[in-house]
């Protein structure tokens, strides 16, 4: 288990990659932008892309908005 | 009559561009979108709920496949914030379209045209179709141009005002001085404000709260699809000189004498 920060909340996951961590917190990869520590991860690296202790992590998508 | 707006190769069918801030739900954020009969509407970019799973996603009421996403900035003071707004938006792979806002201060929603100026030409640079939301001034206008904007979005008034185009004088200037699409953007508070904005020549006008906002708002997005479209006539078949004092329309040839 590591601790993370996901969209400003601190949390301890099992996650080791954003593709676990997506599943960890139901959300569906297709529609969501992640950014780990200011850097966007592609959404082909989810699979690969590890997250580790003190990682920053936000995950965005589209709102209403004018 | 073909009269189609195209921005950058793309085309839009409609001249009424809209929000879809502020609705009670995703079903009447549709059905006032469909009313309106636009082709492009803005999304915000924000976090998702991590606590609270049970939120729907926009992306399933609005389909990117049939409208056109324009996601924006709003919110953002810095042009840092603007800029990695912006690449997240770029990211979710639905449109290189960003409609950028640099605001000044949050009392009035007006932007920071300095920062403006700098976002819109790192972004135009990065590949970006830019449409930045700037003030009514000309001057700004011809620099963002400059800077590669691929439109400009003058306001109306501020965001959520409702006071209508406040200095129609200005935008004329904009649209004698930019060789870009002119949008105007934000203070449409009803039809007329529309038709004003087409009848000046405008390109195509953006509107959010004025649907959003309205105590029927599809029927208000249905009655600003048709203001687009009598302004947008009355602009290209050209109005009459405005004078000051009477012509007859009857002749006087025939009078009883």
């Amino acid at each position: 288990m590591i601790n993370v920060k996901v969209n400003g909340v601190l949390m301890n996951v099992s996650a080791s990659t954003i593709a676990e961590l997506l599943s960890e917190l139901q959300i569906d990869p297709d529609r969501v932008v992640v950014e780990v520590n200011l850097e966007i991860v592609k959404k082909e690296r989810f699979n690969e892309f590890t997250i580790k202790d003190g990682d920053s992590i936000e995950i965005v998508n589209f709102v209403g908005g004018g | 009559m073909d009269d189609k707006l195209i921005i950058r190769g793309i085309e839009f069918n409609s001249r009424l561009w809209v929000g879809t801030g502020k609705y009670k739900s995703f079903e009447e954020t549709t059905l006032a979108i469909e009313a309106s009969g636009a082709d492009v509407v803005t999304v915000a970019v924000r976090r998702v709920n991590i606590i609270d799973r049970s939120k729907e996603n926009l992306l399933d009421y609005i389909d990117p496949r049939k409208y056109k996403i324009l996601p924006n900035t709003a919110g953002c003071y810095t042009v840092e914030e603007a800029l990695r707004y912006a690449r997240l938006a770029r990211e979710a792979g639905v449109s290189d379209m960003v409609k950028l806002e640099v605001i000044g201060d949050d009392k009035t929603l007006f932007p920071d045209v300095c920062g403006l100026l700098k976002a819109t030409e790192i972004l135009a640079k990065e590949g970006f179709i830019v449409f930045p939301y700037t003030n009514d001034d000309p001057i700004t206008a011809k620099r963002l141009a400059d800077a590669g904007a691929a439109a400009v979005m003058p306001l109306g008034a501020p965001i959520g005002s409702g006071l209508g185009i406040r200095n129609p004088y200005n935008i004329k200037i904009i649209l004698e001085t930019v060789n870009l699409p002119v949008i105007v953007d934000a203070g449409v508070g009803t039809a007329s404000d529309v038709a004003i904005a087409m009848e000046l020549g405008c390109d195509a006008v953006l509107v959010n709260t004025a649907i959003a906002g309205a105590k029927n708002p599809v029927m208000m997005a249905e009655a600003l699809k048709h203001a687009w479209i009598a302004g947008r006539l009355a602009y290209k078949s050209g109005r009459i000189p405005k004078k000051l004092y009477a012509s007859a329309s009857s002749p006087l040839e025939g009078m009883l004498t």
